[in-house]
């Protein structure tokens, strides 16, 4: 069930993506590499408002996400998405793409405004993310990414993650902190969110534009982290893969625990008396 | 000697005997005594570790190339393959994946690494709690002191040889740590690196050459005097039935102690190798190559190093800069006066207990009990309370990542700790053993005589059972 | 109430030494007569050992086997590892059950004899006898000890030191373009408002300390950079050193908050090693964490294909810092 809806999902980005392509391409001066300066101007850009007509999602669902929108995400970010001072922000022209990526990771709704957004299981169900989606997105802004793992290049997403991402989240996505905040795990995000994550930057993450991690190299890194998320642990048990303190932590409570045991075995000779 | 009355014993050891004249030595080696207590055996799990580290070690340097150059991988190992790394990162996933059994012993010789120092610290903490640096055992402290001290070098050397992302920030630390100490740490930094961080390839081979034989051979020399010392003294022992300053009770060498040591080395190489099999440690592979120029949150030396990592932690930031010149960078404070201050009270410390806690220099054979002597475990259990605060704020931000607390609070927290626990320990200690030595009627273990006491007539009078 | 609480006391102190085995009042003690000797094993200790000592053969074997034909990590751990286990039992085993249990008395020889002590300082002094100008031959051995031990050590000084103008050499000058990691010039248009990059200057060695540096963008308006600093960040944009002035780790992490009212602080670069932070909007300062010395920024132009270009040096001493390094 929850896969078919994915799919359906995936279907619904990639007419949206083509949509967004399209104009993208039509405005730059001709198609061009991924990494030309002509994609790179469209990102440095990107934050007109742009692409996706309203008319490409349902009139229903957008009711529906309307009503949803207010009843749900009214209190912080305003009856029609302006934002609320000291709330939260516009959500006018974020797109389908960052509504997409706070619904389906669970991150939105915020208990209070202030509280960092972590990772849960989503507050809505599919049709009701989707709805949600639709209406954001019928503000404009950048549609739902498509991440191909398959075109990337692992090695280079490895340069990547270890060059932008590996300082916060860890080399193998573990996750970490960063002063002020907690850095989540990416050992759950999809591709897809991954691809969205790069460009919203959520809460403290830096965003990256075309100009920084081309749509090519967010392919690589999100191949790389599809890595992470299966690993190999060639040495064995992998122990949480965040380096030494697990290390010290098995050196002491494993080994240190069973040797002093064995010391304590073999410390003093048997009583006579328990010998007969 | 025709071949009935052969006696296949007595043969070797005459053999031995007319040639070198050993038979003696060897009758002292079979009957030497070991006194009966578990706590006698840290020393050797440090001992067997050592051992099982030389094996292994042997076997990886055999495959190890210490050579910064720069090559492309094209090895097995997809995600790295193409990208530019070091040909000692290249050798070590080379020896982990492409060398038969290369990672059981790549992974044992880490874990011995671990347990080894784990050992001698907690054969440091039996020495210090029971009394047994005391006369006439000085001198054979100071040289288990500049082991610990030696191997946690060692150590270090062996984790930053790989050039794996890891390694490659800890010697940009280490660094900052050689460049801050006053007056000659430009100077000492430089002549070590050979020039400037990340260096010219000769760092990559000295660091090489000090980790394969300069402080392996000081520290089996140094074992080899340590060992011959116990000899020489004999065993220290807790008070018992017959025990006394000038005898030992135990169990001799032969067969007993003997076994049951031979026993424990088998235990710990068993130990070591299952770890080594079935448990990853530092997956090179998975931390990827180092450039000065990547990093990673988290990144954490080994156990060994972690009160080193969080003393530069905790440190408020400052400089000590005078008219536009710095004098005392920052990693000053916690990467060189903080443990040069540790070690110095480890190595003063039969003076100290000598001028101060016990106030008397006569040599002792017996040892005490934690409890038998207050102050003294009171003043190491702040001490190592101590440590331990450092240390444990040096996993703070992996620790508390898990609950989610900010990281500021926790590195104030720590701040905190690190003046109020101490105190809290000793106190806490002191009044645990006085608590335990006020429980016992009997203050010495298994000890069953009688406590006289001399009353006013010139009489003994029976105290307790 | 204080004897409730003393009660208390001492019910934990004594829980926890009986857990922890260290009461040992009222425990008959075992040596009761220090030396004794008890012989003799039984049979089933003696098959135990046998069979273990068959099984250590049969792991070894296995081992052996698996090292040739199949050496994979895990099954080589395992049956190694088991070898040795139950080598170490039966080794464990046969010293407490099957060889003669014995205690032992040994005499200890007590060091410390002044007799012997007087004798050998003696025999020291007798090996100057005779000599009538002891002083000056002590100076002259003295000279020669030191000469030689100064010809052992010297060759040291081969190694260095190796401060010199190079220490803070960086590879930026004015003019200098900016690159990313691959070599491709970085467009002022590249960097986004939040974002953050890696650069190199253009063809310098990118693992010399001074090298990498980090763009970020920020909005222009809430910059509070020294007046000296004026026209450094061009459209909001700034670089600083990559290498931290505390340790000389690379500053990986920016802190880049999205929606600042709800956020925890303003943008800040942050060390992954002992977590200093940077404050970007106002010229690298600390704001937190060890390090004592701010950021070094890197002056930025604008070329007129809307690259990015040095617009001078680093603003001070890249990474760590030594006794006397200008600061």
């Amino acid at each position: 069930m929850r896969r078919r809806l994915q799919i359906a999902a995936a279907a619904v980005c990639g007419g949206l993506a083509l949509i967004g392509f399209a104009r993208g391409g039509s405005a730059s001066s001709g198609a061009g590499g991924l990494a030309s300066a002509a994609a790179r101007r469209s990102a440095g850009s990107s934050s007109s408002p742009s692409a996706l007509s309203p008319s490409s999602a349902s009139a229903a669902s957008l009711s529906r996400g309307r009503r949803l929108f207010v009843s749900s995400c009214s209190a912080c970010h305003g009856f029609n998405a302006e934002g609320l001072p000291g709330k939260g922000p516009s959500l006018r022209g974020v797109g389908a793409l960052a509504a997409d990526f706070y619904l389906q990771t669970g991150r939105m709704p915020l208990p209070s405004p202030k509280s960092e957004p972590t990772r849960s299981r989503p507050t809505f169900s599919q049709p009701d993310i989707a709805a949600l989606v639709a209406y954001v997105g019928s503000f404009g802004g950048p549609p739902i990414p498509v991440v191909r793992p398959s075109r990337g290049s692992l090695a280079r997403g490895q340069e990547l993650f270890a060059l932008d991402c590996a300082g916060c989240h860890t080399i193998q996505a573990q996750g970490g902190i960063v002063t002020g905040a907690v850095v989540p795990s990416l050992q759950a995000a999809t591709r897809t969110q991954i691809g969205e994550a790069v460009r919203i930057g959520p809460y403290v993450m830096p965003r990256f534009g075309e100009g920084e991690l081309s749509e090519g190299d967010v392919n690589s890194i999100a191949r790389y982290i599809r890595s992470t998320q299966k690993p190999e642990d060639r040495g064995g048990w992998g122990i949480g893969r965040i380096g030494p303190i697990p290390e010290g932590m098995v050196a002491w409570l494993l080994a240190g625990a069973c040797l002093l045991l064995i010391a304590r075995l073999l410390g003093e000779r048997v009583s006579p008396r328990r010998l007969r | 000697m025709s071949g009935s009355d052969r006696d296949r014993i007595a043969d070797p050891v005459r053999f031995v005997d007319e040639r070198l004249g050993a038979a003696k030595g060897i009758r002292f080696a079979l009957s030497y005594v070991f006194p009966d207590h578990w706590s006698f055996l840290l020393g050797e799990i440090a001992l067997y570790s050592f051992l099982v580290l030389l094996l292994t070690g042997t076997f990886l340097a055999l495959f190890f190339s210490p050579s910064v150059d720069h090559v492309i991988y094209h090895g097995s190992y997809l995600p790295l393959y193409g990208q530019e790394v070091t040909a000692a990162y290249r050798s070590t996933l080379r020896l982990s994946f492409n060398v038969s059994g290369g990672l059981l012993m790549r992974q044992t010789h880490h874990w011995a690494a671990l347990v080894f120092v784990a050992a001698i610290t907690l054969h440091l903490l039996r020495i210090v709690f029971t009394g047994a640096f005391r006369k006439p055992r000085e001198l054979n402290y100071l040289i288990g002191v500049t082991m610990l001290a030696l191997a946690i070098l060692e150590g270090f050397a062996g984790y930053s040889l790989p050039d794996d992302l890891l390694s490659g920030m800890g010697l940009a630390i280490a660094w900052a740590v050689a460049m801050s100490i006053p007056l000659i740490g430009g100077a000492f930094a430089t002549a070590l690196w050979g020039g400037r961080y990340p260096g010219e390839t000769v760092f990559e081979s000295r660091l090489f050459i000090a980790h394969v034989f300069v402080i392996p051979a000081i520290l089996a020399t140094l074992i080899g005097l340590h060992l011959a010392m116990i000899v020489i003294q004999r065993h220290s022992q807790f008070p018992g039935p017959g025990r006394k300053q000038g005898n030992v009770i135990g169990t001799p060498m032969w067969p007993g102690y003997a076994l049951r040591s031979l026993g424990l080395l088998a235990a710990v190489a068993a130990l070591l190798v299952l770890l080594g099999g079935l448990v990853q440690i530092n997956p090179i592979w998975l931390w990827g190559p180092y450039h000065t120029y990547v990093g990673t949150s988290g990144a954490q030396p080994d156990w060994y190093l972690g009160w080193l990592i969080g003393a530069l932690r905790i440190v408020p930031g400052f400089d000590v800069i005078v008219f536009r010149h710095d004098l005392i960078p920052n990693p000053f404070w916690g990467g060189v006066l903080f443990p040069t201050i540790v070690f110095a009270l480890l190595y003063s410390l039969p003076w100290i207990d000598r001028r101060f806690i016990s106030k008397e220099s006569a040599s002792h054979h017996l040892l005490d009990r934690p409890r038998d002597n207050p102050r003294r475990s009171a003043l190491a259990a702040a001490t190592f309370t101590w440590v331990g605060v450092v240390f444990a704020a040096g996993a703070a931000d992996r620790i508390f990542f898990q609950f989610g607390f900010g990281y500021e609070g926790v590195i104030w927290f720590f701040r905190g700790a690190f003046f109020i626990a101490p105190p809290l320990a000793y106190l806490i200690t002191r009044a645990i053993c006085r608590q335990l030595a006020r429980e016992e009627a009997t203050p010495l273990r298994g000890w069953r005589g009688r406590i006289a006491a001399r009353n006013v007539s010139g009489g003994f009078d029976s105290m307790s059972e | 109430m204080s004897a409730f609480l003393r009660a208390l006391w001492r019910g934990i102190v004594l829980l926890f030494a009986w857990r922890g085995g260290w009461l040992r009042k009222g425990r008959r003690p075992h040596e009761s007569d220090p030396s004794q000797r008890t012989v003799g094993a039984s049979a089933r200790a003696e098959r135990a050992v046998v069979l273990l000592l068959l099984g250590c053969a049969a792991a070894g074997m296995c081992f052996t086997l698996l090292f040739i034909l199949e050496p994979q990590t895990q099954l080589l751990g395992v049956s190694l590892g088991a070898a040795l286990a139950m080598l170490a039992a039966a080794l464990m085993l046969s010293s407490k059950l099957l060889v003669p249990q014995e205690t032992k008395v040994e005499e200890r020889p007590l060091p410390g004899e002044p007799q012997e002590v007087s004798a050998a300082a003696q025999e020291l002094r007798s090996g100057a006898e005779g000599i009538t100008r002891r002083r000056l031959i002590g100076a002259a051995a003295l000279a020669g000890g030191t000469g030689v031990t100064a010809a052992a050590v010297v060759p040291i000084v081969a190694l260095g030191p190796r401060i010199d103008s190079l220490m803070r050499q960086s590879g930026w000058h004015r003019g200098r373009r900016l690159v990313d990691d691959l070599g491709r010039p970085v467009l002022a248009a590249d960097v986004r408002t939040g974002s953050f990059l890696t650069a190199f200057p253009e063809g310098a060695d990118k693992e010399q300390l001074g090298a990498p540096v980090v763009l970020v963008r920020v909005n222009p308006a809430l910059l509070r950079l020294p007046p000296r600093r004026r026209g450094w960040a061009p459209q909001g944009i700034l670089a600083y050193s990559k290498i931290c002035t505390h340790a000389g780790c690379a500053i990986s992490l920016f802190r880049s908050p999205l929606n600042k009212p709800t956020a925890p602080g303003g943008p800040a670069l942050v060390c992954p090693c002992h977590y200093s932070t940077f404050d970007v909007l106002d010229g690298g300062s600390v704001e937190f964490g060890p390090a004592g010395r701010p950021l070094p920024q890197l002056p930025l132009t604008v070329d007129g294909e809307g690259a990015l270009r040095a617009g001078g040096r680093l603003s001070g001493p890249i990474g760590p810092s030594w006794w006397g390094d200008s600061a």
